[in-house]
C-alpha cells in the first residue's frame, strides 16, 4: 500500500473545518448564553462585558453564542447544497460519459444552460416565487452547483471508460448500470470528494451572500451572513461586530478550500491533475 | 469436420473510410484450439473485438458471425451482453490494466457469476476462491481480498483467466495473453489456458504474434497480414511447410538454436508493416515479397483443401 505524508494543507484545512464542526456540535447542547436571549439594556457591549467573551450585538444577544449557533446553519447549508448538487450532477456526468452520443450532448448542454445562471440570480428567482428561506437558498445554490459536478464526473468518467478494465468488464457481459456503479463511480470518487470540499466552501460563501441580501436564512435562526449585514448599521459604534462573522466566514471558506486542496494531493494526484479546473 | 463453434463469414471492419479487415471468413471447430497469427496492425485484434461485438466507437463491422445459428453482428446489445462472459469470453493482453484498480480481486473474479448466474455477493465470493484455486493462485482465499496492484503480473493474468472461465464458456478468445509476461510465466499461463480449455471442452481462439506459442498450444492456425487471412491449416503442416511467402518469412525469422553463433543470423522480412491505408493494392504483402510480380496486383483467393493459402506464387 502506498503511504504518503499528509499534505500540510489537508491538516490545516481539517483543523479549521474541525473547529467549525465542533462549534456547531457544541452549540446543540451548550452555548455561553442562549443565543436568542435579548437584553435590551446590554446592547452593543464590548468584548469581555459581563461574561460575554466577544461582546453583545445590537439586541444585547451574546455574540459568541450567536456565532456558534450560526455555524450550524452554515454547515447545514453546505451539506445540503453539496448533496443536492452531487445527487443531480454525478448521475448526469456519469451517464454522459457512459453512453456518449446524443445523451451526452443533451446532458452537457442542459448543464451549460444552468451554468449560465449565477447562483444569486437563481436564489432571487426562488425567493421571489416562494418565500426567502434557508430551503430556497439551499435549493438555488445546490442547483447552481450541479454543472460543476456534472462536468468533473464526465471528464474523469470519460478517462475511466477508455481503460482496459472497462472493456474487460464489457467482455464479461457488464452493462451500463453495472459499469456505472462498479467501475465508473469507484474510480472517479476521488475527484467527487475533492470537488465536494471545494463546492462546500463556495456554498458557505453563497449562503452568506444570500443572507446578507436578505434572501437566505430568515430571523431568528442565527446566520453569519445576516449577522454581517445587520452589523453594518453599527459600524461606527461596534466595528468588531462586523469582524467576528466576517472572520468566521473567511476561516470556514479557507478551511474547506484547504481541505479540498489537501484531499486532491492525497487522493490519486494523477487522476486529478489532468482534469480541467472547474472551480465555482 | 466437427461441428462449428463459431463461423465467421465475410467479416469486414472499417475504420472511418478505410477497411482494416477485408472479407475474413473462418470456422472455429468445436473443441479445437486455433491460433490467429499476425504482426501488430494485421487486424487480428479487430477481428476478435468484432466477434465479441466490442469494436470501439467509430469502427463498423459487416458480414456475419454465426454462433449457434445466430448472427452476433445482428444481435441486440442486451442479448449480446447475456452471451459475453457466459458463452463467449475473452482474455486481454495487459493484465496490468485489465483489472479495476479499486476493486478487490475476489469481487472482480466473482462478477461474471453475479451477472450471469445471479449469484449473491456471498455465494459469488465463495466461488471466487474456488476459481482462483483452479487457476493455481496460492493462498486464494487471502488473494480474493487483495487489490490488483498487490498481485504479480502472472497472478493478475491468472485472475483474468479465472474470470473468463467462470461460467464455462463455449468459446475463449485469448488476445496475446502472454505477451506482457516473463518467459517462464508465459509457459505456465499457456499450460493453464490449455488445461482449462481441455477440461471445459471449450473452443479456443489464441491471438498472438508469437509462433512458438501457437505451435505449443494450437491444432489449427490462421495467418493474417494486412487485414487478410493469407494462410490457414493444421498447425504442424503450416509450420513445417509454409506456403505463403509471409508465413515462410515468419518461420524463417525464428532463430535456430542448434547452430553456432557465427552462422546464426536473424533472417528478417524486409521492410515494415505499412500503416493502415498504406498497404499496396491487391496482395498487401507484395511490396515486401521476394516472389511478387504483376499478378499480385490482384488479391488471390484463399484456396486449398486442408491447408489453404492466398498467394499466386506459393512456396513449394
Amino acid at each position: 500500500m502506498r503511504r504518503r505524508r499528509l499534505p500540510p494543507s489537508l491538516l490545516a484545512g481539517a483543523i479549521l473545518v474541525g473547529i467549525v464542526v465542533a462549534a456547531a456540535a457544541i452549540s446543540l447542547f451548550w452555548t455561553p448564553r442562549d443565543p436568542g436571549h435579548v437584553v435590551v439594556s446590554d446592547r452593543l457591549r464590548p468584548p469581555g462585558y459581563a461574561g460575554s467573551l466577544l461582546g453583545t450585538d445590537q439586541l444585547g444577544r451574546d455574540e459568541l453564542s450567536l456565532l456558534m449557533a450560526g455555524a450550524r446553519n452554515t454547515l447545514l447549508v453546505g451539506v445540503v447544497t453539496v448533496l443536492i448538487a452531487m445527487a443531480l450532477g454525478v448521475p448526469v456526468g456519469g451517464l454522459a460519459a457512459l453512453y456518449r452520443g446524443p445523451l451526452e450532448e443533451v446532458a452537457m448542454r442542459s448543464t451549460d444552460v444552468l451554468l449560465a445562471f449565477p447562483a444569486l440570480l437563481l436564489a432571487i428567482l426562488f425567493a421571489a416565487v416562494f418565500r426567502p428561506s434557508t430551503i430556497t437558498a439551499m435549493a438555488a445554490i445546490g442547483l447552481a452547483f450541479v454543472p460543476i459536478f456534472a462536468r468533473v464526473v464526465r471528464g474523469a468518467g470519460l478517462q475511466v471508460m477508455e481503460q482496459d478494465y472497462v472493456t474487460a468488464a464489457r467482455t464479461f457481459g457488464s452493462r451500463g448500470g453495472w459499469i456505472f456503479w462498479r467501475h465508473l463511480l469507484p474510480n472517479v470518487n476521488a475527484v467527487i470528494i475533492v470537488q465536494a470540499a471545494l463546492a462546500f466552501a463556495v456554498a458557505i460563501l453563497a449562503e452568506a451572500a444570500l443572507s446578507y441580501l436578505g434572501l437566505g436564512t430568515p430571523p431568528p435562526t442565527p446566520s453569519w451572513g445576516r449577522m454581517l449585514s445587520e452589523s453594518q448599521s453599527y459600524l461606527d459604534q461596534a466595528p468588531l461586530l462586523a469582524l467576528w462573522p466576517g472572520l468566521c466566514i473567511a476561516l470556514a471558506v479557507l478551511g474547506f478550500n484547504l481541505l479540498g486542496d489537501g484531499l486532491r494531493d492525497l487522493l490519486d494526484p494523477r487522476l486529478v491533475e489532468r482534469l480541467p479546473q472547474t472551480q465555482g | 469436420m466437427r461441428e462449428p463453434a463459431l463461423e465467421v463469414r465475410d467479416l469486414r471492419v472499417r475504420v472511418g473510410t478505410l477497411e482494416a479487415v477485408h472479407s475474413v471468413s473462418f470456422t472455429l471447430e468445436r473443441g479445437l484450439r486455433t491460433g490467429l497469427i499476425g504482426e501488430s496492425g494485421s487486424g487480428k485484434t479487430l477481428t476478435a473485438l468484432a466477434v465479441m461485438g466490442l469494436l470501439p466507437d467509430g469502427l463498423g463491422a459487416s458480414g456475419s458471425v454465426l454462433y449457434e445459428g445466430r448472427d452476433l453482428l445482428q444481435m441486440a446489445e442486451a442479448e449480446l451482453c447475456r452471451l459475453r462472459g457466459d458463452r463467449l469470453a475473452m482474455v486481454f493482453q495487459e493484465p496490468m490494466t485489465a483489472l479495476n484498480p479499486v476493486m478487490r480481486v475476489g469481487d472482480q473474479v466473482a462478477e461474471p457469476l453475479r451477472i450471469h448466474r445471479g449469484a449473491g455477493r456471498g455465494a459469488a465470493g465463495r466461488q471466487a476462491v474456488q476459481l482462483l484455486e483452479r487457476v493455481q493462485i496460492p493462498d486464494a482465499a487471502e488473494k480474493t481480498r487483495a487489490y490488483p496492484h498487490q498481485l504479480s503480473g502472472g497472478q493478475r493474468q491468472r485472475a483474468m483467466i479465472a474470470m473468463a472461465m467462470a461460467c464455462s464458456p463455449d468459446l475463449l478468445i485469448a488476445d496475446e495473453p502472454t505477451t506482457a509476461l516473463d518467459v517462464t510465466v508465459q509457459a505456465q499461463i499457456l499450460g493453464l489456458i490449455n488445461r482449462l480449455v481441455e477440461e471445459e471442452g471449450a473452443t479456443l481462439l489464441l491471438i498472438t504474434h508469437d509462433l512458438p506459442v501457437v505451435a505449443q498450444v494450437c491444432e489449427q492456425v490462421m495467418v493474417m497480414y494486412g487485414g487478410y487471412i493469407v494462410e490457414e491449416g493444421p498447425a504442424a503442416e503450416v509450420f513445417d511447410r509454409p506456403r505463403h511467402p509471409y508465413t515462410r518469412g515468419l518461420v524463417d525469422a525464428i532463430p535456430p538454436l542448434d547452430q553456432d553463433l557465427p552462422e546464426r543470423r536473424l533472417r528478417a522480412i524486409p521492410g515494415n508493416v505499412p500503416a493502415l491505408g498504406e498497404f499496396p493494392e491487391g496482395c498487401p504483402f507484395r511490396n515486401r515479397c521476394p516472389r511478387a510480380d504483376w499478378r499480385c496486383q490482384v488479391m488471390p483467393a484463399l484456396t486449398g483443401e486442408q491447408h489453404k493459402v492466398a498467394c499466386w506464387h506459393p512456396v513449394a
